[in-house]
């Protein structure tokens, strides 16, 4: 099928073309040079074109998203809808799977990655995203707490660990090397927790520094697209910067060296606005979001994300399991809680981010001066850590704010606490994202980390036929003054398109069953140390876990769209 | 004031759900307007009159409408949902959430009320002649911000979870309970004129709860705070002897109190 985007204002930074007027060809669910004349014509005179949106971090699919689902019978009651064509759902913070895939549609977003996946319940995850319709997707394995990973590291057996990563990797379907408080949710089995990143794990003895910088130099060794995803430790306590600059610190000097796409970058941290607290208890509670945005600046060896407060009512859920205690000893209401045997924990807590309250505004005004303090957009993705800091239903709101100061000071002034104010610097920052710089923090930076570069994130030819056409003529559009406007248009995509399909029209879903991709990293490691590596890990499961051996792989029927990532990404 | 009468046709085996039958959306309408008003079979959107026969007349004023709902309507639920004036009597049996999120106005049921009648009510008065089901003026599921005010009185006997996180307005059972009576209470005043089984204010933080007939069993989270006669609370005075409580100490810092009658209840005291 032939299909041809007219006279846009296309913005694709990746090819550094910003808002010129141009026309997409698409055939067969690639972007092409050009196409017959019998190809469709979709008229985009007066509106924006930009690839679809990418995702690099969410909770979207797995067990803990599910936990969020059942015990939060009052959101599912905030939001339902019917989609003609596709199924019906419901859920505001913590929406069903469908709705999830056409939520993200009509934004025009394309792919989305789930942050957290605890290798045993890889299954479920897959069985998720097997219903999260429209959407590519990925899911990232829990490394951090792994007591495999912990004793190879503590061995200083980096072979033995590559091995263990690529066997885990091809065994769950997984995409990359995720850590969250790295050591700590381990310690959380025994009641406690890590501060700091020298503080070890009981019992296997091994820091939070000697796991980040060990798995970064596997996931060098094993030339995964992606970096390491960092969630540091001391998520969310006053004080924590600290503790983020010298995580940060940790793997500098290792090489990148990613088998395919154009990563340059060996870190990637993620929702850094939870890790930018400063002062000493809530308090003298203040941000230190300048220091971090000052490290960001000065270095090239990592890659943010935000997880930027929306100032909702919504569902935290991490694999950070003594965090979620500790907000849940914070605010009191329900929690769940979980240990996932050898590999990692976790917990959910409902949060409300009230306006008015000091710390919530505090924590707003972070994350906005995280994505205005660091100068290069190619350094900073926008995500909302969905739905721990808000739902990913309200990037466009996100995209507004950051395209006006007026509508930044409208809250400020009217709807926040004055700590936003008097403990941030975010009402001193008057920079405005142009539209060049909104395609890169929600397109080409986290396709670029993600290493999938290659096809998504861009409209060159080559690239998958994702795209999203956007109801904004620029040249008329002041986006500082018509900020209302900006929030709707990116909130309701005049077109979708998922590989070559048009599959969003006027903001309403057209095509609903369609399954996403799921990428996979399918590596190769030298094959004497892989299978006396995969024995060892037989032993421990005839000793250890719940599950068989046999049982645990995730079957390749379970993957609808297979993408596995060998060295070239189609 | 101007009268609706709803006479229910046949009550389908699906039930019907009639979060629209109330003075709020009546107003304005004539009669025929409202015959056309859409409630839901099951998840079909259907009119009004495929159910109920209307009659009488309406008016532009919500506190001016009086719905008369003229028998049984067991398979219809959400009846004055959200209402905030006016007035409804249902003359006879009643399904679930009668009344729930209602902000003023006054409901009363004149037979049955299945479970959750009240629920998060702000406002207003619920009355129910016979008996409730479970959950009377409790929270949504799965919330924690239950009822906020008004006033619901049930003659007969209700169910378990009574007050489930309620946060303020009263309510007064005339008949016996269940277990976990105020469970969750923050504040607010339920009265139990008959029996409770047990666990009466299971981790409550605030509010009170009085007891005038036996309690079973009671939980081992409270204080005795000793023996209280005719109290008053909320403007009035409730005579007799009553023990008194303080707790739910399972939550910390909680300020709950619970009055249970003297007699017949020396097996709860220390």
């Amino acid at each position: 099928m032939e299909l041809i985007i007219k006279n846009g204002f296309v913005y694709c930074p990746q090819n550094d073309i910003d808002g010129e007027k141009m026309d997409i060809c698409v055939k067969d669910g690639k972007i092409v040079e050009s196409v017959s004349d019998d190809a469709k014509v979709i008229d985009a005179s007066d509106k924006i074109v930009m690839p679809g949106g990418v995702d690099p971090h969410a909770h979207i699919a797995g067990a803990k998203v599910n936990i969020g689902r059942t015990y939060r019978p009052e959101d599912s009651k905030k939001a339902a809808a019917k989609f003609k064509g596709g199924r019906a759902g419901s859920g505001f913070s913590v929406p069903s799977t469908f709705m999830t895939g056409y939520n993200y549609a009509k934004m025009g977003y394309t792919t989305a990655m789930e942050a957290a996946m605890p290798p045993l319940l890889a299954r479920h995850t897959h069985e998720e995203f097997y219903d999260t319709p429209l959407i590519d997707h990925a899911a990232y394995p829990l490394f951090g707490n792994n007591w495999f990973v912990m004793e190879y590291l503590k061995e200083g057996d980096i072979d033995k660990c590559a091995a263990y990563a690529s066997w885990l990797l091809k065994v769950t379907k997984g995409y990359t090397i995720k850590l969250v408080n790295p050591a700590g949710t381990e310690a959380w089995g025994w009641g406690g927790n890590v501060h700091g990143i020298h503080e070890p794990a009981p019992y296997f003895d091994i820091t939070p520094a000697e796991i980040i910088k060990g798995l970064a130099e596997v996931n060098e060794k094993l030339r995964l697209p992606h970096s390491i995803h960092l969630h540091c430790n001391d998520l969310g306590h006053p004080g924590n910067y600290e503790t983020t600059l010298a995580s940060f610190d940790v793997p500098k000097g290792i090489k990148p060296n990613p088998a395919v796409g154009s990563r340059d970058t060996i870190l990637y941290a993620t929702h850094v606005q939870f890790h930018s607290y400063g002062g000493t208890t809530w308090r003298d509670f203040e941000s230190e979001a300048p220091a971090i945005a000052d490290y960001v600046n000065k270095n090239d060896h990592l890659i943010i994300d935000v997880g930027q407060v929306t100032l909702d009512e919504t569902t935290t859920m991490t694999a950070d399991g003594p965090m979620e205690y500790d907000l849940h000893s914070l605010n009191g209401l329900k929690w769940a809680n979980c240990d996932v045997e050898l590999e990692t924990g976790a917990g959910v807590v409902p949060f409300l981010y009230v306006p008015r309250a000091p710390v919530p505004s505090v924590q707003w005004g972070i994350g906005l001066e995280l994505f205005l303090l660091i100068e290069d957009a190619n350094k900073v993705c926008l995500t909302t850590d969905h739905p721990n800091a808000g739902p990913f239903t309200r990037y466009p709101r996100i995209m507004a704010w950051l395209m006006s100061n007026k509508y930044r000071m409208e809250y400020i002034e009217e709807k926040l606490h004055s700590w936003a104010q008097r403990r941030s610097s975010i009402a001193t920052i008057d920079r405005e994202y142009t539209f060049y710089e909104i395609a890169q923090i929600s397109r080409s930076t986290p396709a670029k980390a993600l290493g999938l570069s290659d096809t998504k994130g861009h409209l060159a030819p080559g690239a998958d036929a994702d795209i999203a056409i956007y109801d904004i003529n620029p040249e008329t559009t002041d986006p500082s003054n018509d900020y209302m406007e900006i929030e709707n248009a990116f909130a309701n995509a005049s077109y979708v398109l998922k590989d070559g399909e048009i599959i969003v029209k006027d903001g309403n879903i057209v095509k609903a069953r369609e399954h996403g991709r799921t990428y996979w990293i399918d590596t190769q490691v030298e094959e004497d140390i892989y299978k006396e590596v995969v024995l060892d890990v037989e032993r421990k499961f005839k000793q250890y876990y719940s599950v068989n051996f046999e049982n645990y792989p995730v079957q390749d029927a379970y993957l609808p769209k297979s993408a596995p990532v060998k060295g070239v990404i189609l | 004031m101007s009268e609706i009468i709803l006479t229910p046709l046949d009550q389908p085996d699906v039930p019907l759900e009639a979060s629209n039958i109330k003075p709020d959306v009546f107003a304005g309408k004539t009669i025929d307007e409202i015959k056309n008003i859409q409630i839901f079979h099951g998840n079909t959107p259907v009119k009004l009159s495929d159910f109920f026969e209307v009659s009488g007349e309406s008016s532009e004023n919500p506190a001016e409408i009086g719905i008369v709902i003229d028998g049984d309507v067991d398979r219809t639920k959400r009846i004055g949902e959200g209402m905030s004036a006016g007035e409804i009597l249902i003359k006879g049996d009643v399904n679930m959430y009668v009344g729930a999120e209602m902000k003023g106005g006054r409901i009363t049921v004149e037979g049955n009320a299945a479970s959750w009648a009240g629920q998060t009510m702000m406002g207003g008065e619920l009355e129910i002649l016979g008996d409730a089901g479970d959950y009377v003026g409790s929270a949504y599921r799965g919330d924690w911000r239950g009822m906020q005010g008004g006033t619901i009185i049930v003659h007969g006997n209700a169910g378990n979870e009574i007050g489930e996180y309620m946060n303020g307005g009263k309510i007064i059972i005339k008949g016996d309970v269940n277990i976990m009576t105020g469970i969750h209470m923050n504040n607010g005043l339920i009265i139990i004129e008959g029996d409770a089984v047990a666990r009466v204010g299971a981790e409550m933080a605030g509010g009170t709860i009085i007891v005038n007939g036996i309690v079973q069993e009671f939980l081992p989270g409270f204080e005795y705070l000793g023996v209280e006669k005719d109290i008053e609370v909320d403007g009035q005075t409730i005579p007799g002897a009553f023990y008194k409580f303080l707790g739910d100490h399972a939550i910390k810092g909680a300020k709950g109190t619970v009055y249970v009658a003297v007699r017949g209840n020396g097996h709860i005291v220390p």
